[in-house]
């Protein structure tokens, strides 16, 4: 049977859940739709001259059955808990005016220029001390002032993967960037995690057999803090033997860290960054570690504001790549975070939004035990914004979306979104952050509706007289 | 003319509606059409009203806009719409009756078993799924009875695989069919009513060809993207000619109206030509299968926007 091709444009993900229709409809007005958009859209047959311009990295960049369902998820009926929102709604609106105002009145033409690629030396001063609020000292030299956490990982291909180039990565890893990863044409290898995050020995096993193999991977990536989406933590104990192993075998390690400071509960444990440069001894500096951080999570992620700790020729390479992607990130918004890591208690929003997202975790676990029951496993993740839970394997959670979205107008992500072979596919993530206590509650009640049902309805379809 | 132009909605399709309905929304302006554009949902019978529109034009697929619902409600407030009435429209959202109605009247369709879920629950009917697999042999199609986009849609290579597929396939629907699978290549032919005459003609074969011949993955042929278009397909003329011939058949036997596409298999053994379901609203998107098809035919896509339009009957 022949399949409508639904376009070829990637869609984002970016559910935004709750937005007013006033709000909405007041953005549109912003962006006017020009009268040029009446112009006549090119026929079928002139639209093949583009598929033999496109390149070859573009295959691996294609929209989805499930993207076109994740876009469902936005409307206001449905309760989503598919985002991968912190929650903005906490920040002072007469305090977002008023270091705008700062801003626009002290440093009007700075803000409107361009800015050094690597970032404002007023920024990367106030990174420094984000990092140490981490107990990981840095030096602002070895700091490059980012789009995002997201551009890091992007730049971190750019410089280093060729096509066919392996990364490791934890199974599940982080979504977003699986199509990062897709574009530069990267063989992944996902190593499975149990709840202390990556096996080191599963990791050596890897290596192992890719050397064999006579294939060495270009960098480790792992999210050791909170994990997303599997909301682990990696052991110290596998801390010390990743940055061993590394060290061995000279490997880059890529620490994603967007959510080491919003820990609920224990103690922190130290970044790899700041492990291997105490291991190294050599003045505080790792020569094997990019370090990424964000203030997406701590502060705003509408700032689009982010940055890498890495090595001096690692950092070179980034900061040209970054010329080439965007020139600088905008100095409007690293102005803005300067003056509020300046003059404001930065670590006590940080306090205001843990107590706020361990209450809405702690609502959800609850919520998952009442409705989810003996059929389902999950983590308890002591920080971060995700929890992941698996359901029996019969269950495959893209098409359980269907039905819980047209039934229950509940959303949520499905697992195969975190893997890039496939895997996933009875598991889905949960986010507990951005949304409100009473809709975790009614939310994981639906999704647990959904799932019974399913379960009944599956005992009924292996109910054939002779066993399953 | 005034036309009200009927997209989105809430069902899973809902995306490639919103495209499809802004290409015809434009396609009408260009042709001095004053256009109201309407994203479907409980406002939709008030919002029509409102707009009193000379026609309606729907631009949506699956749930609501594909299964006559829209369309039966436009006739109650006596606002005239394009494409198939309620009933064809129901006929075609579901894939069994389609299949059924199909095989009584002699088209050739891959044999197929349909149950609902109290069949299951009430029924016993997984006791009979040896025998169903035993008569369609693997590998085995299962679907959602109404699910109009590639959701949904699992090929059991064996007895171990039919649970699990049909348990997704309801996810979609209460109602799943377990179908043969033609091996083969994929054809769409699309249908148009001519002007003048109203007589119904079918428009140059689109061919979906995977884009990685090799694979044996049948879920990533419906994956977007790794499908490659040709039209017109490359086929023997008689085949060709008795693929249309089948579109028309099925297209006249569904009470279709204005256009559809109706899609087939050519089974690469037997040479058979077997059809597999008709969409009564199919896509209007650049790269949908219709456009691709009437572009072939020299009909570009403001003449099929104005073709379809003058298609809907009047007031």
């Amino acid at each position: 049977m022949v399949r409508e091709s639904a376009g070829c444009c990637m869609e984002p993900i970016s559910p935004v859940p709750h937005l007013p229709a006033k709000l909405v409809s007041a953005a549109m007005a912003i962006d006017e739709i020009p009268p040029t958009r009446r112009r006549a859209r090119p026929a079928a047959h002139e639209l093949e001259r583009y598929e033999d311009l496109f390149a070859v990295r573009t295959r691996g960049m294609r929209s989805s059955a499930m993207r076109e369902m994740m876009a469902l998820t936005e409307r206001p009926e449905v309760i989503s808990l598919a985002g991968g929102l912190p929650d903005t709604t906490t920040f002072p609106p007469e305090l977002y005016a008023k270091l705008m105002a700062r801003v626009a009145a002290e440093s009007t033409a700075r803000a409107l220029q361009y800015g050094p690629t690597g970032g404002m030396a007023v920024v990367m001063e106030g990174i420094v001390k984000v990092m140490e609020a981490e107990d990981t000292v840095v030096d602002a030299e070895d700091v490059i002032v980012t789009t995002g956490g997201q551009q890091v990982i992007d730049l971190v291909c750019k410089t280093l993967i060729d096509p066919g180039d392996v990364i490791v990565a934890e199974a599940p890893t982080y979504p977003g960037a699986v199509p990062t990863f897709s574009a530069y044409e990267a063989d992944v290898v996902q190593i499975e995690m149990d709840e202390e995050g990556m096996p080191i020995d599963a990791l050596e096993e890897t290596l192992d057999a890719l050397q064999a193999g006579g294939r060495r991977p270009k960098f480790i990536y792992t999210i050791p803090n909170f994990q997303n989406p599997g909301g682990v933590t990696m052991s110290l104990e596998r801390r010390q033997r990743l940055v061993e192993v590394a060290r061995e075998r000279e490997l880059l390690i890529l620490e994603d860290n967007p959510y080491g400071l919003l820990r609920y509960e224990g103690e922190p444990l130290p970044t790899l960054y700041s492990l291997d440069a105490s291991n190294a001894g050599r003045g505080g500096a790792s020569d094997l570690v990019i370090y990424l951080g964000t203030f997406s999570k701590i502060l705003s992620p509408g700032l689009r504001l982010g940055w890498a700790v890495a090595p001096r020729p690692v950092l070179e390479k980034l900061n040209l790549g970054k010329q080439g992607a965007d020139l600088c990130s905008s100095p409007v918004t690293q102005l803005f975070v300067a003056a509020y890591l300046d003059e404001q208690d930065w670590m006590g929003y940080i306090q205001t939004l843990r107590d706020l997202y361990r209450k809405r975790r702690d609502t959800m676990l609850e919520a998952l035990e009442k409705h989810f029951g003996e059929q389902a496993r999950w983590t308890k993740p002591q920080g971060g914004l995700f929890i992941w839970a698996t359901l029996p394997p019969y269950i495959d959670t893209t098409d359980l979306l269907a039905r819980a979205l047209e039934s229950e107008n509940v959303a949520f992500v499905p697992g195969r979104a975190a893997y890039m072979d496939g895997r996933g596919a009875s598991s889905m993530r949960l986010n507990f952050a951005g949304i409100r206590e009473q809709d975790i509650r009614e939310g994981i009640g639906r999704i647990g509706k959904v799932v019974d049902e399913q379960v009944g309805l599956f005992g009924t379809l292996t109910r054939n007289g002779d066993g399953p | 003319m005034k036309v009200a132009v009927l997209k989105g909605g809430r069902s899973l399709e809902r995306q490639v509606s919103l495209r499809s309905g802004a290409q015809i929304e434009d396609a009408l302006q260009r042709l001095g059409h004053e256009t109201v554009v309407i994203d479907v949902g409980p406002e939709l019978v008030k919002q029509v009203r409102a707009a009193k529109p000379d026609v309606a034009f729907i631009a949506l697929h699956g749930r609501d806009g594909e299964d006559g619902a829209v369309q039966e409600l436009l006739g109650a407030i006596g606002v005239p719409y394009t494409g198939s009435g309620p009933s064809a429209c129901i006929r075609c959202a579901d894939k069994v009756l389609a299949k059924h109605l199909m095989r009584d009247a002699g088209v050739p369709t891959p044999e197929f078993h349909s149950f609902n879920e109290t069949a299951f629950r009430e029924l016993g009917a997984a006791a009979a799924l040896k025998d169903i697999e035993q008569s369609l042999g693997f590998p085995l199609v299962v679907k959602p009875a109404g699910q109009g986009s590639a959701l949904g849609i699992k090929f059991a290579r064996g007895s171990e695989d039919v649970p699990g597929a049909l348990l997704a396939a309801f996810s979609y629907d209460r109602k799943v069919l377990l179908e043969r699978y033609v091996r083969g290549r994929d054809l769409a032919v699309s249908v148009l009513d001519s002007e003048g005459s109203g007589e119904p003609v079918a428009l140059p074969i689109v061919e979906a060809v995977p884009r990685d011949e090799n694979f044996y993955d049948f879920e990533a042929r419906y994956e977007i993207g790794r499908t490659t278009f040709v039209c017109p397909a490359e086929l023997a003329p008689d085949v060709a000619a008795q693929a249309r011939k089948l579109a028309l058949e099925v297209y006249a036997l569904l009470g279709c109206r204005g256009f559809a596409r109706v899609d087939l298999m050519l089974e690469q053994d037997s040479g058979e030509l077997w059809v597999l379901e008709t969409n009564a609203i199919p896509g209007f998107t650049e790269t949908s299968l219709l456009p691709q098809a009437a572009d072939a035919a020299g009909i570009d896509f403001d003449e099929l926007v104005s073709r379809i339009l003058v298609s809907a009957p009047t007031r």
